[in-house]
């Protein structure tokens, strides 16, 4: 039996050698014009007093402003996930379908969302839902002592009942938003299936509903959940935006503590920072489960 | 209601599957002329012809996978058209099997075989598996039941999906190049089960090339060249020379290897 070559070590080239130099010097002269050149007087720690401060009275740590605001962040993406998801189901079912009608009103949907840029659809929907829709559904008078609002289980979910038609608004522009490229996403998972499943499916006589549910679904499904996953990644980042109509997350917050501290770089590096862990342990998770599924799959 | 389902002329009961002055385009293609054609209860027809003569179109049209825009298609008695819930009811009568097999290929052998009964039929699981096995064992492959398409082989798999087709209980089957995908050693395990198929006594429309089955198996033999029937007698008529011309240089080409 022959045996496979070893691995031929990773070796680094001169070339490699001169990449880090460079990004090492460039960094190296970014740290000198700020601390030399740039007359600044840095406080880190003023601003970890909004990450956690120390509470005297109960001597232990609690959670500040900041990261009560990657909660609501991460509650905004996970509900805008969830109505996005749906929304992207229904609309990229459509945009498959044979029916003329529908067609057009999923591609209008996924057309309007590419064109426009985000802030200007998020500042749109935002003032129609908030004007429109809240007062007719009836949101706005909710009742703020109810046994489940006032819960902790409604905290978790929802964050503070004071400011729930608020999330909700937010959470829908950005439900809205995303559901257009989740809808691409479907499109694309459900045209990726070979035209012999579905008349294969049809031959034996299953119904509309049973072809989709049965058939179409379980194997767009398993090539859609990558793509979905990175795009769950890309609405946290996203969420961002819905700070300009006063959504209460992460980076509305942010910039009432650059205000007020007017430690405006401490701020918005910690909250990058904020964003990377996050963002990037999503990433790592997913990838991590996509390999394990790959593996048992074979 | 009802008497829409059907038209004004008497059908014969016994006749399954009819065409009637049946035309169809691809956009302004014509795939079929004037495709008139009926099969018997037990009958059992091959059809050939050269390649993109239409013989997948028309017999795709059976079962509405291809819609025709001209002509009138009964089966078992009722005429098929897009209304969607008449179709599925057609579609239960009719078994398919592809050249390309189709099995599912995210569900093992038994959920291939169980998933139309238990959905159309409305029947429990366990009473699903006995009718799939029962199949399966009629095709052979019943020890297999708990793999996944991707680890059976070619031939095992199109006999997974003739058990499929069969597991609706339909009246008519239709097949579609079934061994043209398939490595010539299992050529043969697959015509035997749609021998064993035919004398059991089911009614066939059965597209293929293989001219030692259609000798063994058919009663009838259709010949179709560029959308048309131009041939349709009796396997002894075509095999002994009654047959015309462009049947003959089909036969004589086909026949070389
Ligand atoms: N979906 C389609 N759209 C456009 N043209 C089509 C379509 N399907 C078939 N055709 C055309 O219709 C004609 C008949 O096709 P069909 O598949 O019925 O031929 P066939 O006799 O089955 O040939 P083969 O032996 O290659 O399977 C061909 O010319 C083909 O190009
Ligand atoms: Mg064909």
């Amino acid at each position: 039996m022959t045996k496979p070559p070893l691995k031929t070590r990773r070796k680094l080239t001169i070339v490699d050698y001169i990449c880090f130099g460079l990004v090492g010097a460039i960094i190296a002269y970014a740290i000198y014009r700020v601390s030399d050149v740039l007359v600044y007087n840095w406080n880190w720690s003023r601003v970890f007093n909004f990450v956690l401060y120390y509470d005297e009275e109960s001597s232990s740590y609690v959670p500040n402003l900041l990261l009560l605001g990657i909660a609501t962040t991460l509650r905004l993406a996970f509900w805008a996930t969830i109505v996005a998801a749906t929304i992207g189901l229904i609309m990229g079912y459509m945009r498959t379908s044979k029916n003329l009608a529908m067609r057009m009103i999923s591609r209008c949907y996924v057309e309007l969302v590419r064109n426009i840029p985000p802030v200007v659809f998020i500042f749109i929907f935002y003032f129609f839902l908030s004007g429109q829709l809240m007062p007719v559904i009836g949101l706005d008078d909710l009742d703020k002592n109810g046994t489940f609002v006032s819960s902790g289980i409604f905290y978790i979910l929802f964050g503070d009942p004071k400011l729930f038609s608020n999330f909700v608004a937010g959470a829908l522009c950005l439900a809205l938003f995303e559901g257009a490229y989740i809808t691409e996403i479907v499109r694309a998972g459900i045209q990726s299936i070979q035209k012999g499943q579905w008349e294969a499916a049809r031959a034996v006589g299953l119904s509309r509903l049973n072809v989709l549910r049965d058939i179409i679904f379980p194997q767009a499904i398993r090539k859609i959940l990558p793509p979905l996953a990175g795009q769950f990644i890309t609405l946290i980042k996203d969420s961002a935006i819905v700070s300009l109509i006063s959504i209460q997350e992460l980076t509305f917050l942010a910039t009432e503590v650059a205000s007020t501290t007017t430690k405006v770089f401490e701020t918005w590096i910690i909250v990058g920072a904020m964003y990377f862990i996050l963002c990037y342990s999503f990433a790592a998770t997913f990838s991590h489960l996509e390999k394990r599924a790959l593996r048992a799959r074979r | 209601m009802s008497n829409l389902s059907t038209t004004d002329r008497k059908i014969d009961p016994d006749i399954l599957i009819s065409f009637q002055g049946v035309n169809k385009w691809f956009d302004h293609f014509q795939a079929l002329k004037d495709i008139n054609l009926s099969v018997k209860q037990g009958e059992r027809v091959v059809v050939c012809g050269p390649s993109g003569s239409g013989k997948s179109t028309m017999i795709r049209c059976v079962n509405q996978l291809e819609n025709h825009q001209q002509g009138t298609i009964h089966v078992c008695g009722r005429e098929v058209y897009s209304n969607m819930k008449q179709l599925e009811q057609v579609r239960r009568e009719v078994g398919m099997v592809f050249q390309s097999f189709n099995l599912f290929p995210h569900m093992s052998i038994l959920q291939n075989v169980t998933l139309a009964p238990m959905r159309n039929g409305k029947i429990s699981s366990a009473e699903a598996s006995e009718i799939a096995m029962h199949y399966l064992e009629r095709v052979q492959i019943a020890d297999q039941a708990d793999k996944f398409p991707s680890q059976l082989s070619g031939g095992q798999q199109q006999r997974v999906a003739i058990a499929r087709a069969l597991a609706m209980k339909p009246r008519v089957m239709l097949f579609d190049e079934p061994t043209s995908a398939l490595d010539p050693e299992m050529i043969n395990e697959v015509l035997d089960v749609m021998g064993e198929l035919a004398s059991d006594g089911m009614t066939m429309m059965v597209v293929t090339h293989e001219m030692g089955f259609a000798r063994k198996v058919a009663d009838r033999v259709v010949f179709m060249d560029e959308g048309r029937i131009e041939e349709n007698c009796s396997k002894e008529d075509f095999f002994t020379g009654g047959r015309g011309e462009r049947a003959e240089a089909f036969l004589s080409k086909i026949l070389q290897h």
